[in-house]
């Protein structure tokens, strides 16, 4: 998990794939071979391709991907901070085992703006939860922490699936 | 859109871990003691209700060599909507969220080349005169969420 990952290189079917699976897996009783008419292939060279892609970490998972804002986690916040060099890495792997953590990342600082190089998305029902969750955080960080904030969105400007394979 | 306990045990157990296979809702609903046909129409209405933004595979872009960098900017409350406009209008800019914070807008840009990426970024930064602060993942670390309803 600490190394880099070599890159996956799709094929052509591969990318058709995952053009054609992007917006979900059609809903019918044999999907895949459902999937293999639309790419020009067969059931059998879809299974395994996507099995593949799984294998590869190209598909992190199969299955219900739910909407946040919908099912009531509507105060996503963005929690930063600003960790100790030498101990960011170690810390942010605690940090992303916490349950309420979505995403977690050490980024670069952009200072004096910005002091914060590890990111930890978490996901509530209400800015307490939010504020409830970072303190667990910062409880875990410890004195390796200097400083911390809390960036909620108000407001989503535009959103679009991700756009793979062109 | 109300969820009751079967809709709640397709989200909380279905959201990862389907199968591969050849019947695989077939499959996933014996688990979950259900029809086939049952677990069909179910996931059909959470996506149609807009509960799941979708059902199938979750797509890892960086193991593919795309690109997707976090960026920033201080966008005056005066040119705000303007900035939106011009940053939206970028068709690398995937994701673009207000925060409260002197950095209030977040966006991600995303591309198969990162130089795509840049050369939005740079766009943006020229044609608003605000720097857009980058900040690409140094490392990511690892992450299960399961979201519980």
């Amino acid at each position: 998990m600490n190394a880099p990952e070599p890159l996956f290189s799709p094929d052509a079917l591969d990318l058709a794939l995952i053009r054609a699976t992007q917006g979900g897996l059609p809903l019918v009783p044999q999907p895949y071979h459902a999937l293999a008419e639309v790419v020009g292939a067969t059931a059998d060279e879809v299974m395994a391709r996507l099995a593949r892609m799984q294998q590869a970490g190209i598909i992190r998972r199969i299955g219900a991907v739910p909407n946040h804002y919908a099912l009531g986690y509507k105060a996503n916040g963005m929690t930063v901070w600003d960790v100790a060099d030498s101990e960011v890495d170690r810390l942010g792997e605690i940090v992303g085992q916490l349950p309420f953590v979505s995403h977690c990342y050490r980024r670069p600082r952009r200072l004096p703006l910005w002091p914060y190089n590890l990111f930890a998305m978490v996901h509530a029902k209400s800015r307490e939860e939010v504020e409830a969750m970072a303190a667990e955080i910062a409880a875990l960080l410890g004195y390796a922490c200097k400083g911390r904030d809390i960036l909620y969105s108000s407001r989503i400007l535009k959103k679009t699936g991700l756009r793979i394979g062109g | 859109m109300e969820l009751d306990a079967i809709d709640r045990a397709i989200i909380n157990r279905l959201q990862g871990g389907f199968p591969v296979c050849e019947r695989p809702y077939a499959q996933a609903a014996q688990s979950l003691g259900m029809s086939e046909q049952a677990l069909i129409a179910r996931i059909g209405k959470l996506v149609e209700g807009g509960v799941l933004s979708r059902f199938g595979p979750l797509f890892n872009a960086d193991r593919l060599g795309g690109s997707a960098v976090l960026a920033a900017m201080a966008v005056p409350e005066e040119q705000y909507e303007a900035i939106t406009e011009i940053v939206n209008a970028q068709r690398e800019i995937a994701h673009n969220y207000r925060r409260e914070h002197e950095l209030n807008m977040w966006f991600v840009g995303s591309a198969e080349q990162v130089e795509n990426v840049e050369a939005a970024f740079a766009r943006i930064e020229k044609l608003t005169g605000h720097p857009v602060y980058r900040f690409p993942k140094q490392r990511e670390f690892f992450v299960e969420l399961k979201l519980t309803v």
